[in-house]
């Protein structure tokens, strides 16, 4: 079985059990299958059945949402189809499929039908870096989260092509205030993750999770919360989705989009979360580590943990201005995420390869520059901020 | 101001998640009605009505029509006539009650009904027929003799027009 070179087969013993099980299976005394078939089918099944797994829990994770935004604003959610309207999202998939799919009169055929292609694959892209639980990955590459930005910053692309080939001007519009919202938090999301970067001094998602002594969550609270703020206007979720602004614009780039494509549309939005959820679980919560519990377990318990705060935010919070978005972005966001950087940078150079207590203090520092800096930069922001033009005054009528 | 705003906002929706949902289940759950609830089946006692078609010439929308012949048998006092034809096209009708009101001789009543969905306007018009067929469960609005007997009409027994006098 050594004699054929199979890369990464050392390093990924999820992917080894498989090899292993379908190039020693005998049959009547032969194997019949070579090497280099098992490692295509080992390949093969593991990347489907991750991407299906993806889907599936994407679709239960739909009805989650709707029914728990529901309690969130004192609904029941849907409830109708199944017990406790489990099957909704069947209901909804048969609906979508049995649509009719029309594409109309003036659009860029090509743009317009491979638009839901581009938007959709980034997002499942994203899982195949990252770590769902002890040597359980689809492959460990040294620029994981590398990886992860560039492949992300994708899906503009597909949601430009989408609203652009439309022929739509409320689509066109929504593009481009999805494309100006991404370059602007794409500066600071990346900037908060390279202070996690200079502590753990890899970008390999694995050993970014086996760096974690303490959770960097600890380490970098302002890092966290530049990150969960930008990666939620990067998925163009609730307080930021002024691409789709649903009483602005109907629904943004995917506006003259029906039937599947149109779910396609739907359901990259939603894998979406899981995938910011699982990149923050990983990067911030020690990924798979923890007690007791199985490491796949863990992960997926902290994943649900990001996916409902995000969740959380969605439901709470109405939508911000075009201007108010770029302003958090550039003038907020941005500072803040810079000076994180520094502090980071000062404290990995004071401390080399530091011990427990020097991580706590360094913990303490952080926590009290994070707090201080909010505190600062939004008495600075909150009249900016909410800073409307000026309206034209009423004239004083009678009286004292 | 420091996000104050954001967190309280965030805890609002907390405590509504701990909640019970506000939604009343409509079909299987419905909220109590009131006894005098004006709703959209009317209840008309032939033996009370003597034709004399106030509540035809009270409607404001006029869509009220009885026809009728001398010569009835009805069992009020003063002349009788006997009603042919008494249309009432709810599909127009606003439900304000004046044609109760104007009934001198308490023959007819509001219903406590609202769950007519029809897919022809024509269905909307309730006959004669169908108000001497229809089971007698008159609203207590504009009727407190009714309200005395603290009458239920969502949940009481019919009642005959004897029952429903003055």
């Amino acid at each position: 079985m050594e004699s054929v070179y199979v890369p990464f087969r050392e390093a990924n013993s999820f992917y080894r059990n498989m090899y292993d099980l379908f190039a020693d299976w005998t049959f009547w005394g032969v194997s019949p299958i070579p090497d280099w078939l098992a490692y295509l089918l080992a390949g093969f099944l593991i990347v489907f059945s991750v991407v299906n797994v993806v889907i599936i829990v994407t679709t239960i994770g739909t009805w989650v949402e709707r029914r728990l935004i529901g309690r969130f604003q004192s609904r029941v959610g849907p409830n109708r189809w199944g017990p406790w309207g489990l099957l909704t999202p069947v209901a909804d998939a048969v609906k979508l499929l049995s649509k009719e799919d029309t594409t109309p009169e003036g659009v860029d055929r090509w743009v317009f039908n491979l638009a839901p292609l581009v938007f959709i694959t980034p997002p499942i892209l994203v899982f195949a870096v990252i770590p769902f639980g002890k040597d359980t990955y689809i492959a460990n590459l040294n620029i994981g989260i590398l990886f992860i930005i560039a492949v992300t910053t994708v899906t503009t692309i597909g949601m430009f092509m989408g609203g652009w080939a439309s022929g739509n001007r409320y689509s066109l519009f929504g593009a481009m205030r999805g494309v100006a919202q991404l370059v602007s938090y794409e500066v600071p999301m990346v900037l908060s993750i390279v202070g996690i970067l200079l502590l753990a001094g890899s970008l390999s998602l694995v050993d970014i999770v086996e760096a974690q002594v303490i959770p960097f969550i600890f380490l970098q609270p302002l890092g966290f919360f530049i990150f969960i703020l930008a990666i939620s206007a990067e998925m163009n979720r609730s307080p930021f989705d002024i691409v789709e602004a649903d009483s602005e614009l109907v629904a943004g780039f995917h506006t003259e989009y029906s039937g599947m494509k149109w779910g396609t549309f739907q359901l990259a939005e939603f894998i979406a979360p899981f995938g910011a959820a699982a990149i923050m679980s990983t990067i911030f919560l020690k990924g798979w580590e923890g007690p007791f519990l199985p490491s796949q377990l863990w992960f997926f318990l902290k994943v649900c943990f990001f996916w409902f705060i995000l969740l959380w935010v969605r439901a709470t919070l109405p939508r911000l201005r075009v201007d108010q978005i770029m302003a958090l972005a550039w003038k907020f966001l941005f500072p803040l995420s810079l000076l994180n950087l520094f502090v980071t940078a000062a404290e990995v150079l004071v401390w080399d390869d530091p011990t427990i207590g020097q991580l706590w203090a360094m913990a303490g520092i952080n926590w009290a520059i994070a707090i201080t800096c909010l505190i600062v930069s939004s008495r600075l922001m909150s009249d900016k901020l909410t800073t409307r033009p000026p309206l034209v005054p009423v004239p004083k009528r009678g009286g004292n | 101001m420091y996000g104050l705003g954001i967190a309280k906002g965030l805890s609002v929706t907390l405590v509504n998640l701990f909640r019970k949902p506000f939604t009343i289940q409509y079909p299987e759950e419905a909220v109590p009605q009131a006894p005098r609830f004006r709703g959209e089946e009317f209840v008309w006692y032939e033996e009370r009505c003597t034709g004399c078609a106030s509540c035809a010439k009270f409607c404001p929308l006029g869509i009220i029509k009885i026809v009728t012949h001398p010569g009835g048998t009805d069992v009020q006092e003063g002349e009788s006539y006997a009603i042919d034809v008494f249309d009432i096209d709810i599909g127009r009708c606003m439900f304000c009650g004046l044609c109760v009101e104007a009934c001198p001789y308490d023959a007819l009543f509001m219903g406590s009904g609202f769950e007519r969905g029809v897919y022809r306007r024509d269905d909307l018009i309730i006959t004669v027929e169908e108000l001497k067929q229809a089971e007698k469960r008159p609203s207590t609005w504009f009727r407190p003799q009714l309200e005395a007997k603290n009458y239920r009409p969502q949940t009481a027994e019919p009642l005959s027009w004897e029952e429903v006098g003055r």
